[in-house]
């Protein structure tokens, strides 16, 4: 289980996140909502340990991540696919690979694993990480955080800007790895895919969570999201 | 001597200061193409380079080849100890800030051009070449005989001038491997792209950095103790190599490896052809004069590429 207390973080001096709790756990997707700005990233990237936090507390199955470095919280199997994808843009599609197995030591059979879930990249190895497709560039962005056979999937904004292909394929995999119970934490801002793929939420509003909800209770009433998106 | 075998001595002559130049570029161009951090006391790793080869050799005492071998290991290794450490000590602690890492290796410099005039002194010292046979050189002519070959007099190289740019092709090729074909190299080239995604994928990047910079004075230190045999050691010797480092590195596009290399034997090769010819001075007005032109007509350099 992923427990994240009461997190403060700043961008330098500029204060960004003022107290976010929220719950994951193994074999549920749970999505963090808010609306532009709200701080869904920089929850990540303080669960990542990108960001430091001056205040709360996180913890992987009792396991203190508050302090660790982030290269420290990778090698806990933490898998992150960013916002934009922020891939290695001049290495190969191979060498890209290479260094998300590099971080739990992973070898050959998680490669293969990782390839058979994204056959297109097979195809692809060669190839400079910045000539892919967008489409392609985020199913890369996704097998690197799947070389760490991760425990915890964090995953911010996967399906942004891509095609609606292309989006079932990426909610594919993240159905599969929430099915193999991972700990799944999904940004996401298409209600279609939040009331679909939800277990939990938890809604960010200027750096704070305000109020989290089971996903059946947000099916049973999809204006609770109208409400707090204001979309 | 004729024009021809004129032209040909120069030019080897300016291939011993590509080879050099190279050496010395390619570590500022690594230090700055991963860590993005100009490292103005790059000169200086240099001149210890010579200075610690020069104490080697002459405390070993044995044959100059032991004692120049003992250097080409030792002296890098301190060097880029050092640098690491500086690395940890200073840049680190500044958060690779640009303008302040710019202070600091001001800074940097002459701390340790100070300290080694205090204890090495003021002096050049020279070490003695492990080998050093003159090799004569054939040049052609088209005579009533037809083509044939002649020993000019003069047209001569040391065996060791051929044997410092053999050296240089060879460590520049291992750097070369080792950045292309190594968990290392992917490591490093990872951190250049993307430093915070490195990091969330596993990468301690701190003691990536300061491998980097050890290497970068490591390269430096390695291509003094070649030249150290043919220029003395000195205290003050770090500044051309730094201001020619700087020139290299801006032609051949901030960072690019292969830029580096062919910028360097560029602006080594018309160095030593021109202060053969004319005078070191004009050879070292011209390359400057080119870094000028390159900083207006092509700012990202010849391999660079341009801020999109
Ligand atoms: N590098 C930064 N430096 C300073 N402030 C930042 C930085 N990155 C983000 N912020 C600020 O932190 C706040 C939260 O940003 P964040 O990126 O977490 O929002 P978000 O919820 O992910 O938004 P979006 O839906 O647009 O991606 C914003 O006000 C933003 O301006
Ligand atoms: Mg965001």
């Amino acid at each position: 289980m992923l427990e994240v207390q009461g997190i403060h973080a700043a961008y330098g001096r500029v204060r960004t996140l003022f107290g976010v709790s929220m719950t994951a756990k193994p074999g549920e997707i749970t999505c963090l909502l808010g609306r532009n700005g709200a701080g869904k990233t920089t929850t990540l990237r303080a669960i990542t340990g990108l960001l430091p936090v001056s205040e709360g507390t996180i913890t992987l199955d009792g396991d203190d991540l508050t302090r660790l470095p982030a290269h420290r919280i990778a090698q806990k199997r933490v898998g992150y696919i960013p916002q934009g994808r922020r891939l290695f843009a001049e290495l190969t599609v191979a060498e890209n690979i290479e260094v998300g197995l590099m971080a739990c030591g992973e070898g050959r059979e998680t490669r293969d694993w990782v390839l058979s879930i994204f056959p297109r990249l097979r195809e692809r190895l060669s190839q400079r990480a910045e000539t892919l497709s967008g489409g392609e560039q985020q199913m890369l962005a996704t097998a690197r955080a799947l070389c760490l056979r991760p425990r915890v999937l964090l995953l911010d904004e996967p399906t942004e800007g891509l095609q609606p292909s292309m989006i079932e394929e990426i909610r594919q995999v993240v159905l599969r790895m929430k099915a193999e119970g991972l700990i799944v934490v999904l940004v996401e801002q298409r209600m279609d895919a939040i009331l679909s793929m939800a277990d939990r939420a938890v809604f960010l509003d200027h750096g704070q969570s305000r109020e989290a909800f089971i996903g059946n209770a947000l099916r049973a009433d999809p204006s609770i999201l109208t409400r707090h998106l204001g979309v | 001597m004729e024009f021809g075998p004129h032209l040909m001595l120069a030019t080897l002559e300016g291939a011993v200061t590509a080879a050099i130049l190279a050496l010395t570029a390619m570590g500022l161009s690594v230090v700055f193409g991963v860590m993005r951090v100009v490292n103005v006391a790059h000169g200086e790793f240099y001149m210890l380079g010579a200075v610690i080869a020069w104490f080697v050799a002459s405390t070993l005492g044995a044959h100059p080849a032991v004692g120049f071998v003992a250097a080409l290991v030792i002296a890098p290794l301190l060097v880029g100890s050092l640098a690491a450490l500086a690395d940890v000590l200073i840049l680190q602690r500044i958060s690779y800030d640009p303008e302040r890492t710019i202070v600091a290796t001001i800074g940097l410099l002459y701390i340790i051009q100070q300290t080694t005039l205090m204890t090495f002194g003021p002096d050049a010292r020279p070490v003695e070449a492990p080998f050093n046979s003159r090799i004569a050189l054939p040049w052609f002519e088209f005579g009533d005989g037809g083509f044939a070959l002649y020993w000019p007099w003069g047209l001569s190289i040391t065996s060791y001038k051929l044997f410092v740019i053999a050296a240089a092709v060879v460590i520049l090729a291992a750097l070369w491997l080792l950045m292309t074909r190594t968990k290392a190299g992917l490591v490093m080239r990872a951190t250049q792209q993307d430093s915070a995604m490195a990091q969330a994928f596993g990468i301690p990047v701190a003691r990536v950095y300061a491998l980097v910079f050890g290497l970068g004075a490591a390269l430096a230190a390695m291509g003094a103790v070649l030249i150290v045999p043919i220029q003395q050691a000195h205290y003050l010797m770090g500044g051309d190599p730094l201001l020619l480092s700087f020139i290299v590195v801006i032609i051949g596009g901030l960072g690019s490896l292969p830029g580096t290399v062919i910028a360097a034997v560029l602006i080594g090769m018309s160095d030593g052809i021109i202060s053969v010819f004319f005078s070191p001075t004009l050879a070292k007005i011209l390359a400057t004069l080119a870094v000028a032109m390159v900083l207006v007509f092509r700012p990202q350099g010849l391999m660079g590429k341009s801020a999109a």
